[in-house]
């Protein structure tokens, strides 16, 4: 396998009965790549998502994930990821410094390797003085640059960002993405869902589904050209706007 | 006799030791008829002035009338006259459609005849599945659902809290199309959002951040108000034209904005000496054009200071 080649779909598919959630997709992103994952609401990313993540077997087509078999090796693939979204972070109820202990734990990293990487953390974070403060007390923006920072504390290879910057103020949005252009500096592949068209911009590459399948996949320069259209957020409603299928 | 009007409202959540101040005395006033935008991102306070003002939650302090009635004291009549729309969907999953509406029509002593017109383009999207239970309906027939059901007694004020958080941008073009509509009915209608690109289709916005008003405005006039000049810049390698550009001593401040960075200028600027600048650090395809600020560079700007 190619080591360049972070995640491989080949024609993945999932059915649930006689519903096609997500219809042959196939799509390669490159290792370190910055991979915009777009469609309307209903159009298949959370399933397509959630096979390539492992947590759910497709019922047709291929996938690698990190190199991994997405029907077999979904153990392997759950630890060679890290998954942040916006619904679903850090625990209200721990402080700063126990959430990043808990997730360090599940992925199984030393204490010393946790404690090392923590006092790091907090300090790029400008976080020293919050570490013992409930996370429930932070702002939504730091909770979100925290979320980040503990969903790639376990240095995995890719991490999937769902909606991680939905409701944030527009200077929180910024700082969240230059964290993520420092993780993709670094190798890490981040693939990402967003509905703010001007992020869509940020990523290296984005792709589109519509009613389950992939129309459009391009840097955003090419696919405004293809599109003959003058911003994303065109291209986006040009290709949505075709959709069938009832949005969710 | 404005619609709503917010005189210093103070709303503090938790306990002596851990007190959150979720709003510092916002005052605002939206017309009759007015489309009238709160924007703010999350955890600015929009939930709660909006819960404050449909008498579901009671300020610290400060006071506000809706069509004329004082929120406390008049508690019960503005539940009559408003309709709301909270954010997180609330309606009966296991009722169906149908179901909903006449539920929410009859506790208000009307009927879905009688205010048929005034949901007739929202609900009748919706109207060939009145048998399916609510909880079985994609995301945006919820919205639709829950939208018919905050009207179906005719309200004077509508409130909707971040009816397009988490929606697409085809869905969401859609929604403020209705709201549009709505608007020529004559209802006063106040809605929440997150998202800055909604500003420019209200008559009127409040920026709200950390429980503070920013500023109440049309959205032609937050604009005005910037008051400095903005550039647009694009070269080939993004990352280090905005380094290069934070580093320039003519600009106040830049930051990324989709295809572009956004530079905000100090004063009096010279695009061919910036333009230069550049140039000398080796950048290519330089691209420098002066633009109008957008709502989201006045939001900024206003956090900022």
């Amino acid at each position: 396998m190619n080591e360049q080649i972070a995640i491989k779909a080949d024609q993945l598919t999932k059915r649930f009965g006689d519903f096609t959630a997500v219809d042959g997709i196939s799509f390669e992103v490159r290792k370190g790549e910055i991979f915009g994952f777009l469609g309307a609401n209903g159009a298949g990313k959370t399933t397509a998502m959630r096979m390539l993540c492992g947590l759910s077997i497709p019922t047709g087509g291929t996938a690698t994930v990190a190199g991994y078999d997405v029907y077999k090796q979904t153990e392997q693939i759950k630890r060679s990821i890290g998954y942040m979204s916006q619904k679903f972070s850090l625990y209200e109820d721990l402080t700063v410094k126990e959430n990043i202990r808990f997730y360090a734990g599940i992925y199984g990293k030393s204490d010393a390797f946790i404690k090392e990487k923590t006092a790091f953390l907090l300090q790029e974070l400008h976080m020293e003085s919050e570490a013992n403060k409930l996370v429930r007390s932070l702002p939504l923006g730091w909770k979100q640059k925290l979320a980040f920072s503990v969903a790639i504390f376990h240095e995995p290879g890719i991490v999937f960002l769902d909606e991680p910057t939905g409701g944030v103020d527009p200077v929180t949005r910024r700082e969240f993405w230059n964290m993520i252009y420092n993780a993709a500096a670094k190798g890490i592949t981040i693939f990402v869902t967003t509905h703010y068209m001007d992020e869509a911009e940020y990523c290296n590459r984005v792709s589109i589904m519509v009613d389950g399948r992939i129309d459009a996949l391009d840097t955003p320069a090419q696919l405004k050209k293809t599109l003959q259209a003058s911003s994303m957020d065109e291209v986006f409603l040009k290709l949505a706007r075709k959709a069938k299928r009832n949005a969710d | 006799m404005p619609a709503v009007v917010a005189n210093n409202i103070v709303k503090k959540y938790g306990k002596k030791k851990d007190v959150v101040e979720a709003l510092h005395g916002i005052s605002f006033e939206a017309e009759q008829g007015e489309l009238f935008g709160i924007i703010g991102p999350d955890g600015a306070g929009k939930t709660s002035l909006f819960r404050i003002l449909t008498t579901l939650l009671l300020p610290d302090g400060g006071s506000a009338t809706v069509d004329g009635l004082d929120i406390v004291k008049d508690f019960k009549e503005i539940r009559n006259r408003v309709g709301y729309m909270p954010g997180r969907f609330s309606l009966y999953q296991d009722l169906t459609v149908a179901e909903n509406m006449e539920f929410f029509a009859t506790i208000f002593n009307t009927t879905i005849e009688e205010n048929y017109d005034l949901v007739k383009d929202i609900y009748s999207q919706i109207e060939p599945f009145k048998d399916r239970r609510a909880g079985k309906l994609s995301g945006g027939m919820k919205q639709k659902l829950a939208l018919s059901c905050a009207l179906i007694h005719r309200p004077s004020v509508l409130f909707l809290d971040e009816p397009t958080t988490g929606v697409d941008s085809v869905s969401r073009k859609e929604f403020w199309e209705m709201l549009r509509n709505l608007k020529k009915q004559g209802i006063t209608i106040l809605v929440s959002t997150p998202y800055m690109d909604e500003a420019s289709l209200c008559d009127r916005v409040a920026l709200v951040q950390n429980g503070k008003l920013l500023s109440v405005n049309t959205p032609a006039g937050v604009r005005t108000a910037f008051g400095k000049p903005l550039l647009a810049v694009r070269a080939t390698n993004m990352l280090a034209l905005l380094n290069h550009l934070k580093q320039s001593g003519a600009i106040a401040d830049a930051y990324p904005f989709g295809e572009y960075h956004h530079a905000v200028m100090r004063g009096s600027y010279d695009v061919e000496q910036l333009r230069h600048y550049l140039l000398q650090l080796g950048h290519e395809h330089v691209d420098i054009q002066a633009i109008e600020p957008d709502i989201e560079d006045c939001f900024m700007d206003l956090m900022k200071n």
